[in-house]
């Protein structure tokens, strides 16, 4: 992969994800070992720099860093000199001083990596920036679903929720439309972005709308639920959660209208009742928890194939 | 005071139809002469070393540009820019004469701080500062300004820019009185409930990006609102750096019920579109997305926008071009997009930014001419903008087709901060000259001065 860093799916082509998803084939069997570990990241150091609460992307970097031996620093910015005033930038210089060969950074401001991928001469990868992207997310939606059901082209996939402060559902228009999915997204006028419909630019990939939950899901192969943040109500957004939760919970009744075993696929974390009935959370067609399991091996394929052993260095 | 003949250029005075190859006298700080093919008297006395002359052959010789939006920091924000470096910056650009928005730390929103502004113009400044006041008291939204004493005191016009004056009862008042003293209301049209926390355009590439967006309508519903409040009170309003095809609209339906509405567009309205803050840019230059010297309040839009504000300009909907040059320091830009202070430094780069529209032939050089000298005097009632004999003797001389790469470190401006660093421009300030002293002089360009022997 000729590639510095993974800032989003964009500019990704359909070759170089399926470099990523066959490279975390290899990297699963490593983790189905007893002893899951490689040398591959031996001597490199990982710095996971998030200026974001999170708990299972960062773990799941830390494991996949951990996993190929690479040393691994946690930074949590409340406990860091950020608390200071100190800039983005001023806080990667010093990172690059004290030896960071990649960079894993969470942040709130859409575009925040591609600051970082401009001061720091090692790698960045994304994991989450603001409204923005959340690439190693998307890939590992993709590689899920990949192997569920054997392929991603032609399926078709409904994303619903708040798509609009999604960086999640971005990303994974993405990922999904480049590699052949036919992508709905689902949810009430107001909790979705401007997009082009048309699809007479090249800005976004041109996607379907449609607001009724249970027409979207109709004949899915995959439906992904997308947390909603309750303060969207207040905000104005929704009139109430109840109604929130009476147009777009994925329930068992809905579930039922798409294919048979189609796949019901959360990034997380999961509000339990309400985007999401706990009986399909935790239901048969779920895979949720293969999401968490593949992330890792998704994650140190990635790190392999940026720490120059999986590829040349543009 | 030295006379100085400015001799071959292409003078270009819209308000007196002067559209000829000539020269140009200035005595004691005054235009004294204008004439096509030559001043046959002043020539000889220029050959005979008797007579400072510029050769502006090649260059077009016009009234000094008028910038009716700069923002030079001072008093309060001297770190992003003083009076100083501001009107250095002007000068560098062609502009003799800045009108100064109030958003200054005190605000200017009362005699002593236009007098103090006044004063430091005058001691420090190298062009004309004309202050424009608050219209309400600390730009507060609550509380008229003292209009009367204000005008008394040397402001031009009225405005609470950077933002709204969100209660349409307080701009009803204010347009009604300040028309007693016939002195516009520069508005900044903005609805701040549709743009909260926004950073860019309200679209399709904002979507892209994950970043908040300012829809059109957020300009437009305040357009259309201070335009009904005008009508309705008989005032003067000056719609501030319009950048949406439906507040082009809006502006030239006013005009055309016969209502006194004026309107400016920025160099970078008429030239950038929103698809700079994705990275992609003019020609094949394309840089990283997110670049935040693209930050600018209001936005820049879409390509439809952008032509909706030529035809504005063209079909006179739009009577100036100001450039909002909003320096700042680069901790203010140098850092994530949401965090960012809105604001391009403009003055150095407006002609060269207008002038690409000349030469991809969209525009002709005289309409360019005119909205940055007659159209905006016209708009705010300046007796400047003109080379008319008697009259200051405000000057630019300009190479319309010098090619300059644009390095913010050369600035005289204290704002490095420009979304076209690196670009290749054509058409560039040679001389400025104010009063007939030349107050910027392009280095390379230091033996068109040609000094009297004797």
């Amino acid at each position: 992969m000729k590639r510095k860093d993974i800032l989003d799916l964009d500019d990704f082509t359909p070759e170089e994800i399926s470099e990523v998803l066959e490279t975390a084939d290899a990297m699963k069997e490593i983790l189905s070992r007893p002893i899951k570990k490689v040398p591959a990241l031996r001597g490199k150091t990982v710095v996971n720099l998030f200026y974001e609460a999170s708990t299972r992307t960062r773990i799941s970097f830390e494991l996949a860093a951990k996993n190929l031996s690479a040393d691994v620093v946690n930074v949590a910015t409340s406990a860091s000199s950020v608390v200071k005033g100190e800039s983005l930038v001023d806080t990667i210089k010093t990172l690059q001083a004290l030896g960071a060969d990649i960079i894993v950074i969470r942040h709130p401001q859409s575009g925040a990596p591609y600051l970082v991928a401009q001061h720091l001469e090692g790698s960045v990868i994304n994991a989450g920036d603001g409204w923005h992207a959340h690439p190693t997310q998307a890939l590992l939606d993709l590689y899920t679903i990949r192997e569920n059901l054997g392929t991603i082209a032609g399926l078709s996939i409904v994303i619903v929720g708040d798509i609009l402060h999604s960086r999640v559902a971005r990303s994974n228009i993405w990922g999904m439309t480049k590699m052949g999915a036919e992508l709905t997204l689902c949810g009430p006028e107001t909790l979705l972005p401007v997009l082009d419909r048309t699809g007479s630019t090249n800005a976004f990939p041109e996607v379907r709308v449609e607001h009724n939950l249970d027409k979207a899901i109709e004949g899915a192969d995959v439906i992904m639920a997308l947390r909603l943040q309750k303060e969207r109500q207040r905000g104005g957004l929704l009139p109430s959660l109840r109604e929130y939760i009476q147009l777009y919970q994925l329930t068992k009744e809905r579930v039922a209208r798409a294919k048979p075993g189609a796949l019901v696929m959360h990034p997380g974390p999961m509000n339990e009742g309400i985007e999401i009935a706990p009986e399909v959370a935790h239901g048969s067609q779920s895979v949720i928890e293969e999401q968490v399991t593949n992330g890792v091996a998704v994650r140190m394929a990635l790190l392999h194939l940026l720490s120059g052993d999986g590829g040349d260095k543009a | 005071m030295e006379d100085i003949l400015v001799r071959g250029g292409h003078i270009i005075d819209v308000g007196q139809n002067i559209d000829f190859i000539g020269d140009l006298l200035i005595r004691e700080g005054k235009v004294a002469e204008v004439g096509a093919g030559g001043l046959a008297g002043a020539a000889e006395k220029a050959e005979r070393g008797e007579l400072r002359w510029i050769d502006a052959s090649g260059c077009i010789v016009c009234p000094g540009f008028i910038d009716l939006h700069v923002h030079l920091r001072e008093p309060g924000d001297e770190d992003k820019e003083t009076i100083a470096t501001g009107t250095r910056a002007a000068a560098a650009g062609g502009f003799t004469t800045v009108a100064c928005m109030p958003n200054t730390n005190p605000p200017i929103d009362n005699r002593s701080t236009v007098e103090y502004v006044l004063q430091v113009a005058k001691a420090q400044g190298v062009v004309k500062v004309l202050p424009i006041a608050a219209i309400t008291k600390k730009r507060g939204g609550e509380e008229l300004t003292e209009v009367g004493e204000l005008v008394a005191s040397g402001v031009v016009a009225f405005s609470d820019d950077g933002k709204s004056v969100a209660s349409s009862r307080i701009m009803r008042y204010a347009l009604a009185y300040s028309s007693m003293f016939g002195v516009p209301i520069s508005s900044h049209c903005q609805d701040e409930e549709l743009t909260k926390g926004g950073v860019m355009n309200e679209g399709i590439i904002a979507t892209r990006l994950g970043l908040k967006g300012m829809p059109a309508a957020a300009e437009e519903d305040i357009v259309a609102r201070d335009i009904a409040l005008a009508q309705l009170t008989d005032g003067c309003l000056h719609i501030a750096h319009v950048s949406t095809a439906g507040a082009v609209d809006l502006i030239r339906r006013a005009k055309a019920a016969g209502l006194a509405v004026t309107a400016e567009v920025t160099p970078h309205h008429l030239t950038l579109t929103e698809d700079w803050v994705a990275g992609v840019r003019r020609g094949p230059h394309v840089k990283a997305p997110y670049d935040t010297n693209t930050k600018v309040n209001p936005p820049l839009r879409t390509a439809e926008d952008v032509a909706a504000l030529i035809d504005g300009l063209k079909d006179g909907t739009i009577d100036a071009v100001a450039t909002d040059h909003a320096p700042h320091t680069i901790v203010d830009k140098l850092c994530e997009y949401d965090l960012a202070e809105f604001g391009i430094s403009g003055l150095e780069t407006a002609l060269g930014c207008l002038l690409t529209l000349f030469h991809e032939r969209i525009i002709d050089l005289r309409l360019i001419v005119e909205k940055l000298t007659f159209g905006p005097a016209q708009a705010f009632n300046l007796s400047c903008g003109t080379l008319k004999p008697g009259s200051s003797a405000d000057v630019v001389i300009f190479d319309p087709n010098e090619e300059w790469v644009v390095d913010p470190s050369t600035f005289q401006s204290k704002g490095h901060n420009t979304p076209l660093a690196g670009l290749t421009l054509r058409g560039r300030a040679k001389a400025t000259l104010v009063e007939g002293r030349v107050v910027f002089q392009a280095k390379e360009e230091l033996a068109y001065a040609h000094t009297p022997s004797v």
